[in-house]
């Protein structure tokens, strides 16, 4: 059976026109298909996860009903009490599934673990941000078709952007009007010809004509050059590119099914400094980090008066968020190192804002300085990229 | 209560522009940030009485002095 990943191929947006042109005929007099769309959505996780990926077909399967009865359970168990124990231990096995995926190659010489599958992190960030809603009491009852739904909503499966279940359940329920999904078509065209530019030219012409030569041309000088520079920002580009084209096939196609998934990228590379560039680098992971595990770390802190100083607590919870950030990209030393560089950077730059506020009238402002900080911020970016890109790896230690 | 709302923004914030424009957007301008957040939230449970969890909270709905103020009052 035919197997296609998600937006690798140009054929891959034939089927998808061909497949939503009901979908979209419907939403334009104002009705939602369902059962068509529950249908659609099948075929096209069958067609990513189906074929000779199977057994990650299995293991989605298995890993779905595992989060459903985590989530159901957790539910009922909430409706009655709210042990902080219970929430902990709900959070821990339903964050098990990943955390086994990402140790497994490192216990076991780099061979991939048998539970996973393409997306398991995107699915696992979204089912424990249900939880975290239902132990909030936001979250007072799930619909097994919503849930469904929401988990294995196939244009974001493998990649996001992420999406959150109150927000996801708003668009899915209703059906917007008819100039409004006009408006939403409109942009959905724009956003996936911007993406064919993003992915298929730019990302292409960084990633596979520029960058091969220069990782060449590095590795052959040995060390550090000119080279490891020149790799530095082209590794940059087509991470930008190759992603942001991505999310925006993404949030297209989510669009065109009438869900208005969130936005990934927001011109990160004009960031004034490093907070500035997480409210606009893969945004929908950001702010996930930023309302699941900062806010909810720092608020624990702050209540329980773990630490004296608030500096401290922010400290602490910026360095907590980006280690596991790191740690969630691989369990290697420089996906480590580069959470780390960011927790730096971030405390750095909180440090500076401070200063900044005291000192407001002593410190110049003008278009000059904005340069300044914009070039500044994007060096040390494309810096954390180069340590992200396990080069340095292959250049000083393979 | 407003007052006591716009005392509170003014302490985290360092700023007296809550006060003057009710209308501004505390993150966009950068007065307030994520622990400012946690730290507001936790007074307005200490002297407003509104408990408010973390995952409740959206920056859409709460990003000027106005829009804090409305939300605090219909919790009350």
């Amino acid at each position: 059976m035919l197997n296609m990943q998600p937006y690798q191929d140009p054929t891959y947006f034939v089927l998808l026109a061909i497949g939503l042109l009901p979908i979209m005929v419907g939403l334009l007099y104002g009705r939602r298909f369902r059962v068509y769309e529950t249908i659609i959505s099948f075929l096209f996780l069958l067609l990513t996860f189906g074929g000779v990926k199977w057994q990650q077909g299995v293991a989605l399967i298995g890993y779905i009903i595992f989060e459903l009865l985590l989530i159901y359970g957790y539910l009922a168990y909430r409706k009655r009490k709210n042990a902080s124990w219970i929430f902990n231990l709900t959070v821990i096995l339903s964050i098990l599934p990943l955390v086994i995926v990402k140790i497994a190659p490192v216990m076991n010489n780099g061979r991939e673990s048998i539970i996973g599958f393409l997306g398991i992190s995107y699915l696992t960030f979204k089912a424990v941000g249900m939880i975290m809603e239902i132990r909030d009491g936001i979250i007072k009852e799930v619909g097994l078709s919503e849930v469904v739904h929401f988990l294995l909503f196939f244009p974001t499966i493998s990649s996001g952007p992420i999406d959150r279940y109150r927000r996801f359940l708003g668009d899915y329920k209703k059906v917007p009007a008819r100039d409004k999904y006009l408006a939403l078509l409109d942009k959905a065209m724009w956003y996936i010809f911007l993406g064919f530019v993003y992915k298929f030219l730019l990302a292409y012409l960084f990633g596979v004509v520029m960058l091969p030569k220069i990782s060449a041309l590095a590795l052959a000088h040995g060390g550090w050059s000119w080279w490891v520079i020149a790799y530095m920002y082209t590794y940059s580009m087509d991470l930008f590119f190759d992603f942001a084209g991505y999310s925006l096939f993404a949030v297209g196609i989510s669009y065109i099914m009438g869900i208005q998934t969130p936005m990934n990228f927001n011109k990160p590379f004009i960031a004034k400094n490093i907070k500035d560039f997480w409210n606009r680098w893969h945004m929908t992971l950001s702010f996930w980090f930023r309302d699941y595990i900062y806010m909810r770390l720092v608020f624990f802190m702050m209540k329980k008066k773990l630490l004296k100083s608030r500096i401290a607590i922010a400290n602490v919870g910026y360095l907590t968020l980006f280690l596991i950030m790191g740690f969630w990209h691989g369990v290697t030393w420089y996906y480590i190192v580069y959470g780390l560089y960011h927790a730096v950077a971030i405390n750095l730059c909180d440090m500076w804002l401070r200063f900044k506020k005291r000192h407001k009238e002593k410190i110049p402002h003008n278009k000059f300085t904005e340069a300044l900080a914009i070039f500044i911020t994007f060096n040390v970016v494309c810096f954390s990229f180069l340590i992200f890109s396990g080069f340095l790896n292959t250049l000083f230690f393979a | 209560m407003k007052d006591t709302v716009l005392d509170i923004l003014e302490d985290l914030t360092g700023s007296d522009e809550v006060r003057n424009d009710l209308d501004i957007d505390i993150f966009e301008t950068g007065l307030l940030d994520s622990m400012g957040t946690v730290q507001m939230l936790l007074e307005l449970q200490a002297q407003c009485g509104v408990d408010v969890p973390v995952s409740e909270f959206e920056r859409t709905e709460w990003n000027t002095p106005n829009k804090i103020i409305a939300k605090v009052e219909s919790m009350q």
